[in-house]
């Protein structure tokens, strides 16, 4: 099963997949949490680790199929049981995707708050023409999602795990200008609102019940 | 129990059944796709929808248990509607090509769009398509034809034990399939293309070869193992273009091995259809009389100890039977039926057959194997086994080669010491065990150690409490169709196959015997191939005598549990090739010692005088044990030598499936196969 060649999409799968220091840690308390019949359980958990681990030492986050073997493996589960896992969530990544994983989140909440304007801002400041493919640098790869469940502060562009929030056109192009630079901007919301309070701060509960004692 | 109306009937249904299960029981039928009864239940295709009183919506039947006094409507114009809107949507990704579907005729989808479907589609976008699967050699996918009701899923990981279907991706993306590119590694794979209901898994082989409504439909027994699986034979004309399984709770249930499916392709192949007789070191063509004279002439002046007959595994009881008396009247005792040497006690019939019953072994609570893989010996009964497996605890342990066996098996070893070692701690679970069980196979029997092991097994089997009053736990897994058969007719006597070997008879009648070395067989012997299949016995002969293989005549077999079935003739035999009795029965008048019956039915009744377990058809009593006393060997006289695989290759056992070439391409996709994994 391991042999070396191009899909027909037009990747290679790597041959050999092995959990590095970094990965064995992280995975050590996720199948503590699941007794011995039932540590297939771990496997979302797991893929996330194999995910991060890609990241790490690819730029890339996905899924590869000798990975997926190797959580079969770990988690005494039918590898077939893994793909179906694997495949159907699609925080899953089951082919390369670029070093920036550009996840735009078009639900209902975000449209409305012009999620369509960061779409066309992302679009032109990568090249890339349609989501599900990658920029020509290698850079960038642009997904549409659905709700990523950050709707006060719509819309929202998730790079790899962090949320950027309150977009709009020009701080989407600034973001990815940064991006590009090789700087990773703070995440969280783009226009300085705390966490998800109100723009410009708090609008109620600014002072206490009663009145300070005189 | 729970009370439930059923359109105004009412029954009384075991709590826990489901409201599709009601509706059986009241005689309503159901449509369904994703539901059958020997999966677990999915309830992903909507079909089974019901009205419930008190719910506001339609209920999936397969998935909604029954309440007490719950009013059930089958047929109303709300469980109409909803059926017709499911079919409505599972029609608008099926492609409407049923004229070149191989399902055809036979497809449940077809049949029930004929009642929910419109005559019209409202559909007007593109259809899904579905890249086809590469499955092996077997199964052939059109995957686009696919419904996902995921029964194949179920069965591969559920029944067949080998997890490797899956539904990949999801929504309209959603596929069936292994996901990366493999043949299913089952021997029960053939069974996925009868529990599919649509044209997405069909037969390989008989693609494009047939309709159902032009086939002549047989009942049969299959004898490619010694299951004896209740087979039905599908012919048109002269040809038998397929076999299926047909239903039988104690024996396969509703399913069949692979073998035992696909090999029919064998029948046509290398066939047997008029004598020959070797003159000159050469064969040449001849009639029934110059065949009979070659061998009468030989026969004159022979003594009967000089002659003797080897009976092979697909043989019928009534041939064997008729060449038994054949060979009494002729003055020769030397008859044998195992051509492998498998030790047989056959004094007692409990010595030498399955006596806990297949259906038995969902009762039996440890098992412990014996120089055997039932997965290649015998699929369907590792099947009965893995069910076992899959409800409460079942511990299995083993004593032999470890293989994958789809259950979880304790491999002890591998010597036959091992049966007489007492502090084995897996004995203390046997003798903790209600209905314990000991399976011993052909591999741990045909060695020259065999009678010890033999009588091993069964002391090893009454110190631990297996042989009960009303259990009787000790089981001989037979591989051959022919061999529990033989052995209740006397089919064993005089020398044996290895003393009429090198020169020990100066006439061997083979009848179907092609499993054992014939360059063994003494220069100057004589040898008579009575059979089918040109295959290493008629390579040998001096004269051929063509049979009928099982498809062609009319025979009884017993299975390796001991049950009596009859199978009957689906097509003619070739040529000049005739059924089995006949040809004995001819010959034995040619040599003046005619035999007393002139059909069929006058043979069996003979037989059934001989021993009347032949007169008790497909019925198997249980019996327990009260005689304790064990099969004649020296249960201390074990040998060294490890037990090994006794079945090589699965696929090629026999005359027939070493003929087929679709049993030739699934042994070559298990090389490659292992080849890969061996990277």
């Amino acid at each position: 099963m391991a042999e070396h060649h191009a899909g027909e999409d037009g990747f290679v799968q790597p041959a050999h997949f092995a959990f590095d220091a970094e990965s064995e840690a992280a995975i050590a308390p996720i199948l503590a949490k699941y007794p011995p019949s039932r540590q297939a359980s771990a496997v979302i958990p797991l893929l996330y680790v194999v995910q991060k681990q890609m990241q790490r030492t690819a730029d890339s986050r996905w899924v590869p199929r000798a990975a997926m073997d190797t959580v079969a493996v770990r988690l005494g589960m039918p590898p077939i049981r893994v793909y179906e896992v694997a495949t159907f969530y699609f925080m899953f990544n089951t082919k390369p995707v670029g070093k920036f994983h550009l996840q735009l989140c078009t639900t209902t909440p975000c449209w409305l708050r012009g999620s369509d304007d960061m779409v066309a801002a992302c679009k032109s400041a990568t090249g890339i023409a349609h989501f599900g493919e990658t920029s020509a640098d290698g850079l960038f790869t642009m997904t549409e999602v659905e709700c990523v469940g950050a709707c006060v502060n719509a819309p929202i562009l998730q790079v790899n795990d962090d949320f950027y929030e309150d977009m709009d056109a020009k701080l989407t192009m600034d973001l990815i200008a940064a991006l590009k630079r090789g700087e990773i901007p703070p995440r969280g919301s783009m226009i300085g609102r705390q966490t998800s309070a109100p723009v410009g701060g708090p609008t109620t509960l600014t002072t206490l019940d009663s009145p300070p004692a005189e | 129990m729970a009370k439930v109306t059923v359109d105004g009937i009412e029954v009384e249904i075991a709590n826990g059944s489901s409201v599709l299960q009601a509706a059986e029981a009241a005689g309503k039928e159901i449509p369904r796709f994703c539901y059958h009864e020997r999966l677990s239940i999915a309830g992903n295709c909507r079909m089974c929808l019901v009205e419930i009183e008190k719910m506001p919506k339609p209920v999936a039947s397969c998935g909604q248990p029954v309440g007490d006094g719950m009013v059930i409507k089958t047929d109303t114009e709300m469980v109409r509607k909803a059926r017709r809107g499911v079919m409505e949507f599972l029609l608008i990704n099926h492609p409407l090509d049923c004229p070149i579907c191989d399902q055809g005729g036979e497809c449940d989808l077809q049949d029930q769009a004929m009642g929910y479907g419109s005559d019209h589609s409202r559909y007007t976008e593109n259809k899904r398509a579905v890249k086809d699967k590469n499955l092996g050699p077997l199964v052939k996918t059109v995957m686009t034809r696919c419904i996902q009701c995921t029964r194949c899923i179920r069965f591969a990981t559920e029944i067949a034990g080998v997890p490797e279907l899956g539904a990949t991706a999801r929504g309209e993306t959603m596929e069936v399939g292994t996901y990366v590119e493999k043949a299913l590694t089952s021997e029960l794979s053939g069974n996925l293309i009868d529990i599919c209901p649509v044209g997405a898994l069909t037969s390989k082989p008989y693609a494009f070869v047939a309709r159902p409504w032009e086939l002549k439909k047989t009942d049969g027994i299959d004898v490619l193992d010694a299951v004896g699986a209740n087979i039905r034979i599908d012919a048109r004309g002269p040809e038998v273009l397929r076999i299926l399984p047909r239903l039988n709770e104690d024996v396969n249930e509703e399913w069949l091995a692979d073998k035992s499916r696909f090999a029919v392709d064998g029948l046509k192949r290398r066939r047997l259809d008029s004598c020959w007789v070797r003159r000159d070191g050469k064969l040449h063509k001849a009639t029934w009389p110059e065949a009979f004279d070659a061998i009468a002439g030989k026969l004159r002046g022979l003594d009967g100890s000089r002659i003797g007959a080897v009976a092979g595994n697909l043989a019928d009881a009534e041939s064997m039977f008729a060449l038994k008396e054949l060979f009494a009247a002729l003055g020769s005792p030397n008859l044998d039926c195992r051509q492998d040497g498998a030790a047989a006690d056959a004094t007692r019939r409990d010595f030498y057959t399955f006596n806990t019953s297949i259906a038995g072994i969902e009762e039996a609570d440890a098992l412990l194997l014996i120089g055997t893989n039932p997965r290649h010996e015998a699929p369907l009964i590792n099947a009965r086994i893995r069910k076992r497996t899959q409800g409460a605890r079942f511990p299995i342990a083993a004593i032999g080669a470890p293989a994958d066996l789809t259950y979880k098996v304790e491999w002890l070893g591998d010597s036959p010491s091992l049966l007489a070692d007492g502090s084995l701690a897996f004995l203390q679970v046997l003798r903790d065990a209600k209905k314990p069980m000991v399976i011993v196979g052909q591999g741990a029997l045909a060695r020259p150690d065999g009678a010890s092991v033999l009588a091993a097994v069964w002391k090893l089997a009454e110190s631990v409490g297996i042989l009960l009053p009303d259990w009787h736990g000790f089981n001989v897994l037979h591989i051959a169709a022919a061999r529990v058969g033989a052995l209740d007719l006397g089919f064993l006597s005089g020398k044996a196959l290895p003393e009429m070997l090198g020169g020990g008879v100066d006439l061997l009648w083979l009848l179907g015997a092609d499993e054992f070395d014939t360059a063994k067989i003494g220069a100057d012997t004589f040898v008579v191939y009575q059979g089918h299949h040109g295959d290493r016995g008629a390579a040998r002969a001096d004269v051929i005598l063509p049979g009928a293989a099982y498809t062609e005549k009319n025979g009884t077999y017993v299975n390796t549990e001991g049950r009596v079935q009859r199978s009957l003739l689906a097509t003619h035999p070739p040529g000049e090739a005739r059924e089995d009795w006949k040809i004995v029965r001819a010959f034995s008048e040619r040599v003046g010692k005619k035999l007393p019956y002139d059909s069929i039915e006058a043979l069996r009744a003979r037989l059934e005088q001989a021993n009347p377990v032949f007169a008790r058809l497909d019925i198997l009593p249980r019996f327990g044990i009260s005689d304790t006393t064990g099969p004649a060997g020296d249960a201390t006289a074990l040998g060294s030598a490890p037990f090994a695989p006794f079945v090589q290759n699965y696929y090629q056992t026999d005359p027939i499936s070493r003929a087929s070439p679709t049993m030739a391409e699934c042994t070559e996709s298990v090389r490659a196969t292992l080849a890969v994994a061996a990277e």
